[in-house]
This record gives structure tokens, sequence and C-alpha cells, in this order.
């Protein structure tokens, strides 16, 4: 396939970890975040860790939209389902999330009508199809699929479809790195930064990182290559003693990003004051929610949501494995209360939660040490 | 001496659609609720079929259901199925399928061309695979449930000379054989339900396996160790399986594994594994390491057989665990199925 | 993500056989034509991909550890000190 076979070139990807290897000052110990779900994906997925020497140290960051999310905020949504006339729709990942009294496909097999959406527009499609029901869209993600939600939200008013409305639960990365970074128990040396993100926002947001934070950042796409690619530039700056915002994913992201996506989300969006995060607390101008002009659209207002807050089990420690201060295995709950099949947070049932990655990975972790130092 | 209380292990608190995926779930609830109280787990773990003694002649006995939706969908439908997945099931523990009863649970106000066309497909999917139906049973439900059709068969056959499959003869170095590509029939499904609005060229790649496998049987028949049909659960599950029966590890080399390019862009789009979506045509057989290039010729040889290749061998460590190694020196754990297999967005 | 036809703004991609309409109406300020190919997300085409920068990528990675071959080459030759510095 183009554009992905490419970017798995064994012979590349063998000639890229060896420059990693060349570059890594064995006498340092670095930590690299990288923010985005998909690229926590993606290492696990490629076995990426396996490439790089064992002084480069990945840690997962909190760029998973649905692991961030709390659970009483699924629980709103969720309480729409009580409504026989609502088609309760979403993405597939949002799926078996663990909500107070069951997750949507739970709440599915007891009778609710809750259907998987690739796209807002199918949810879109399923309202115009469906004038008596009435189609709700659990929105979910960051800047990636805002503007998604955005467009949709517009088609909606310009085709006069009433009997569709999103529940906005979009986040913005910015906050999410700062408030990585004004964390005190974090010790970052450089960011892996989102890639799909980037598309929408540009590389600008990222200055500050570079400037005031004084952290390298490298734009980064999402295949093997993509990958060590961006910690090999992250490497270059880190030993030439350059800070800056890179672009590896260049062929993707444009460095002010996407107008029309922006403008899109302007015209639909504003933001909320503060939002609270999973784990993380109230977090201000972290979340999107509906313009006034959009309230006819906005679940928040057409139905009477509960909006009460529930907390995470105490013995669980979501918050601190999303911020990264805490590796999976070292949560108390790890693989005896929560896995992937009984989970208590999304991190353990999200594709991008870094738990439900872990977990599969914690397996190998003696048998690879002698593996892979045959195999480079 | 009485014999001990079976233990029920199954602690769920209501069946869920994970339940039946054939994952986790289902092994929860086969493992923990059906084997303990109707099975006598003495004479081994369960396969696909068992193998009875009935006043002393040797025969293999399975049942299966279907419960697909859409009824039909390209490369078949529920009635061919429900004859191939039997036939594969006695197939793949070794023996010859002989003759099937089938039931049919219908739906009221199902249109009896529907009906007909299936029963018509049953016939011409025996007629294909070489098995006799001998009779069945057929009832009709109320509107609204049934899903327009429910087809159970349930097969009997005679054991293949030669082989014979258990997970305790399965040793370090023995190799994984998969006889051709994979996802096929799952991403047909899935696109089939038209809730994702793609298109596709893919269509189901049900039919008998009996053939391959017995060219295989004819050519190394004492080298094979273990065979299973992965459908539900896809190939991850299937071999999860067999790592946790024998205790041993499977590494598998990732750029073996041959998925349709059209596979392989659903997956991707839709964030997929190929190796966890259901199959109704393929088998995993696995075959000492001095009989595995002849198996493999043999498989190649025979008709439908083509894209079989070595996957991957069998390993001593890590144990119960199964691996697939990128082409470029990553290595990444493939877990069984949990619940269905669910589109991502990212 | 291969861009096949155009209609309002949806578009017909394929990815390796499959096709579905993508909405392409968050790339109006650089429209695509058929044959390009685009980064989709939840059936929306959020960017055009430049083939260019992804050549431009494949050869500059394909030139890593060539210049370490090239001076160990050089070294061979006993000129090693008086061409080290030069990048």
């Amino acid at each position: 396939m183009r554009f992905v076979d490419e970017f798995r070139e064994p012979a590349l990807i063998t000639r890229t970890a060896q420059e990693i290897r060349r570059l890594a000052d064995p006498t340092r110990h670095y930590r690299l975040m990288e923010v985005c779900g998909g690229h926590t994906h993606a290492i696990y997925r490629f076995g990426l860790k396996d490439l790089l020497p064992s002084n480069i140290e990945l840690i997962h960051g909190p760029g998973c939209p649905v692991c961030v999310l709390p659970m009483g905020r699924i629980d709103d949504g969720l309480s729409l389902t009580e409504h026989p006339e609502v088609i309760f729709t979403a993405f597939g990942d949002m799926m078996r999330v663990p909500g107070t009294r069951g997750s949507p496909l739970e709440h599915k097999a007891r009778g609710a009508d809750v259907r998987i959406v690739y796209s807002p527009s199918d949810a879109l499609k399923l309202a115009q199809t469906n004038p008596g029901r009435h189609v709700m869209f659990f929105a979910i993600g960051f800047e990636t699929t805002a503007p998604s939600t955005a467009l949709t939200l517009m088609r909606a008013r310009s085709l006069g479809i009433r009997n569709f409305s999103v529940f906005c639960n979009h986040v913005t990365i910015i906050p999410a790195i700062r408030a990585i970074l004004d964390s005190p128990d974090m010790r970052l040396d450089a960011f892996i930064g989102p890639g799909h993100v980037s598309t929408v926002i540009g590389c600008r947001p990222y200055e500050w990182i570079a400037r005031n934070e004084r952290k390298p950042i490298v734009v980064s796409g999402f295949e093997p290559l993509d990958m060590l690619e961006s910690v090999m530039m992250l490497l270059r700056q880190l030993k030439e003693g350059r800070v800056e915002v890179e672009n590896q994913y260049k062929r993707v992201v444009p460095w002010e990003g996407n107008r029309a996506a922006l403008k899109a989300m302007a015209e639909v969006f504003q933001l909320r004051p503060y939002f609270e995060w999973r784990g993380m607390g109230f977090i201000s101008q972290s979340a999107l929610r509906l313009r006034d002009s959009y309230a006819e659209w906005d679940a928040e207002q057409r139905f009477q949501i509960p909006g009460v807050r529930v907390t995470d089990p105490k013995a669980a420690q979501c918050g601190e494995v999303l911020k990264g201060v805490l590796k999976p295995h070292q949560c108390k709950l790890f693989g005896n209360e929560c896995t992937p099949e009984r989970p208590v947070g999304a991190l353990m049932v999200s594709s991008e939660g870094s738990c439900a990655a872990y977990y599969n990975y914690e397996h190998l972790k003696t048998a690879m040490v002698s593996s892979v130092a045959s195999a480079l | 001496m009485p014999a001990p209380e079976p233990r029920v292990r199954f602690r769920d608190k209501q069946i869920e659609m994970a339940h039946g995926a054939g994952g986790k779930a289902s092994r929860r609830l086969i493992e923990g609720l059906f084997a303990p109280l109707l099975c006598d787990l003495s004479s081994g773990p369960l396969g696909d079929a068992a193998h009875v003694l009935m006043n002393g002649a040797p025969i293999a006995i399975t049942a299966d259901s279907f419960v697909v939706k859409p009824l039909r969908f390209p490369g078949g439908s529920i009635g061919e199925l429900a004859v191939n997945g039997t036939v594969n099931d006695l197939a793949v523990s070794g023996a010859r399928a002989h003759t099937l009863v089938v039931t049919y649970i219908l739906e009221a106000g199902l249109p009896s061309e529907i009906l007909e066309q299936e029963v018509r497909a049953m016939a011409a999917a025996a007629r294909r695979a070489g098995v006799a139906i001998a009779g069945g049973d057929t009832k009709v439900v109320e509107h609204g449930k049934a899903d327009r059709m429910y087809i159970s068969s349930c097969g009997i056959g005679s054991l293949i000379e030669g082989v014979h499959v258990a997970p305790e003869t399965v040793r370090p170095g023995d190799r994984v054989l998969l006889s051709g590509p994979i996802g096929d029939h799952g991403i047909t499904i899935l696109l089939a339900r038209g809730e994702l609005d793609f298109e596709a060229e893919i269509c189901s790649d049900t039919r008998p396996v009996l053939p391959m496998i017995e060219a295989l049987a004819a050519a190394a028949a004492r080298g094979i160790r273990w065979m299973r049909d992965p459908t539900r659960g896809g190939v991850a599950t299937s071999l999860n399986e067999l790592a946790r029966d024998c205790g041993l590890g499977i590494r598998l080399s990732e750029d073996r594994i041959p998925v349709h390019d059209s596979v392989r862009g659903a997956c991707e789009l839709l964030g997929l594994e190929p190796l966890h979506i259901a199959n109704e045509g393929q088998f995993l057989a696995v075959v000492a390491p001095e009989m595995a290039d002849a198996a493999l010729a043999a498989l190649r040889a025979a008709p439908g057989g083509h894209q079989a290749a070595i996957i991957g061998e069998v390993t001593e460590q890590p144990a119960r665990t199964v691996l697939s190694a990128t082409p470029y020196g990553g290595t990444r754990v493939v877990d069984m199925l949990v619940g269905d297999p669910l589109p991502r967005i990212c | 993500m291969e861009l096949l036809t155009e209609r309002e703004n949806l578009a017909l991609v394929d990815v390796g056989g499959v096709r579905r309409k993508i909405d392409v109406g968050l790339l109006e300020e650089e429209p695509v034509k058929v044959g390009d190919w685009v980064l989709i997300h939840v059936g929306f085409a959020m960017s055009k991909i430049s083939e260019q920068d992804a050549a431009d990528q494949m050869r500059v990675l394909a030139m890593l550890g060539e210049d370490e071959a090239a001076m160990r080459e050089i070294e061979g030759y006993g000129l090693g000190e008086r061409w080290a510095g030069t990048p």
C-alpha cells in the first residue's frame, strides 16, 4: 500500500535504528514522551521499543481522548439512552468504556439502541433516514476529530436536520501538554509531538514548549520509519544543544495547519472555561462546547444531563498513568482487578490506552532482552 | 467412589455479545459453565469435534450453529456456512464428515423464497462437500425473535487414517501452517451489514477444507500435531488457545501471513487486526519440522491451497504466549480477542 | 487513500481496493483532484499527502550511514586527520 509500505521498509528501519544507537550517549538516560494515543498504539503494534537502545525510555502521555474522559461524562451520555426515541451513536473506541452502570455495549445488551458509527456524517445520515427518532452523537477526540464534528453540524444546520444532536467531549491538546510540564514529578527530555492533531493546528502551537520550557519537540508520523526518524531528530537536537519544533511528518502536516478546519471549529465551537480530565482534575480552557448559535444541536441543551461527578475508585491510578508518572504495571489494580476484559478505567480498554498496550507487552519483558541483543 | 462435584467458575452477571465472539469471554463461559456441568473432561481438553467410541467403533461428532446477519453476503450465505462449518470442525479434528442433521429456527413472517434459497444453498454445499443430510428439525418462533433464521447442524464422521491431533503432542520447533489468506469472511460480513458504508470486492472464503486436509494427511499424516479452523476470534484466538493448552509459545513472522490487499486496506481503515477476524474456509496446522516442507508442498498443490504458508513456529518460551515478529526486528504479543472486533478511529 | 471521483463535497477514496465516500470539505483551501493521496480520519479528508515531501524523506533516510561509510573509507587511506571537521 502506498504511503504505508515504504515507511515499513526493513532496511531503512534498521539503518535509522542504527543511527539512533550511534547518536545516543551511553552515559545518559533519555526520557521522551509521546503525547498522542496513536503513537502509543504504534509503538506497541510495531514493537518499536525493541529497536531502541535501553537508555531511551518512551513515556506515554495523555493523548487518548477516550482515556481522559471522566466516568461521569460517560454516564451522562448513556443517560440519554433512557429516552426511547434516542439512538446513541459513537465511534467503536467508545463502546467498551465502562460507565457506572456498564459500557455502551452493555447498555446495548440490555436493550438500549446503541450503534457504532465510523464517521459523524454517518450519524447525521442516520438522523435523515430515521425522521421519527433522535440521533445523538457522542463526540470525542482532540483537534483531529473536532473539525469533522463541526462540518457535520454545519451540514445539519444547512439541511435543516433537527432530529440530531451532539454530546460534545472534544478536548484540546495544548492544555494537556501544559499540565504534564507543570506536574512536579515529571522529568522529561523531549516530546514526540502529535501527528494528526497537528494536521489541524499546525506546528506553531508547540513553539512555547521549545522557547519557554526548553524541550525539543518533533511532530511525528505514525509508521515505524516516521517514529524512528523522530526519535533520531530529537537525539540530534539534544546532542547538538538545539531546542526547536521540528516537523518530521512534513508530507501530511502543514506548518500553518488546516485553515478550513480551524475556521469550521471556530464557527461551531467555543472553549469551555474549564473541563474535568480523568485523573488530572479541572483544566481551564481545555475543552470545546457548541456555540449558542448551535444550541439546537447541543445534546446538553436539548436534554437534561445528570451531570454527576463520578470519581474513579480510590485504588485506580488512571491519572498518574495518563501523566506518565506511573507505568501501567505500577498501578495497584493492573492485571488483577483491572484487565482488558474487566476494565476499571478506560486506559485498559481503549486501543490507545497505555494500560491495554502494556498488558500484552508485559508478558515479553524478560524473554525480549535476549532476542533483541541478537537481532541488532 | 462418587465423582467430585463439578465446579462452576463462571461469575459474569449476564450474557453479553462478547460471550459468543469466540475470544476470552467465550472461553470463560465454556470452560466455566458448560464444560464442568456437561462434559467429562478426564478425556482431555475440548476440541473442535469429539471422537468417541460407540461399541468399539470410533466416530467423530460435532455440532455448530449459525446466526449470521445478513443471511446472504458476497461469497456465500447461511445455508452454505451451516454445512461447511460443521464439515470443517470435523476435518480439523482429523475426521471425514459423513452425515449431517440440521435444525432450522425460523422467524414468523420470513418470506418462503428466502428460506428456499437457503435450503438450496445448503443442498449444494452438501453435494460439494460430499456429505449426506439425513434429516432435521424445524421450529417457528414469533416475529421479532430469531432474526429471520438460525440454523444449527450436527455432523458425524469417520477418522482419517493416520491422523491423530492433540495439543499435548506439540513440541518446540514444530511449524505452524496456514492454508490461505485470512480475514476475508469477517470483513465481508462487517461490510455487508451496511452500517459502515464501505464497498469492496471482498467475499467470504467459506468452503470445505476437507480436501486440503486429506492432501495434507496423504503427505504428512504422522507429522500433524494439531489443527484448528480459525472462525470467530481469528487466528490469534486459535493459536492462543493452543499455546495455553500445550503450555508452549508460538512465534509468528508477520510478513509470512497471507492477507489480501483489500482486507489489509479495510483493516487499516477500520483499525482492525487481521489476526482477530473470523475465517470460514481456512485452517491452521502444526506440523513436525522434518515434515513441514512436504506438508506445505502438498497443501499448495491441493485445490484452493495455493496460498498456503508456514507462518511461524512453536517455541519453548515465552510459554503460553503468541508473539508476532516484524521483518525489521520488532516483536509484539498477539492476544486472544476480547469481545467483538470493534472499528477504531485512530 | 487515492482519490477517485468527486461529487459535491464528497470524493470516492480507495484504500487497497476498499472504497468509501469521504467528505473533502476540510480541504477547500488546497483543492484535491483525482489521483491525489489524502489522509483520512473518521470519514473526512484532513490533508493532502505531499509526494514530494515523502520522496525527500525517503532520500534523506536512505543516505543515513553513508557519511560514516565514506569516513571509514577515507580513514583507510590515512587521510583521516585532514578530513576531520569537514561536515
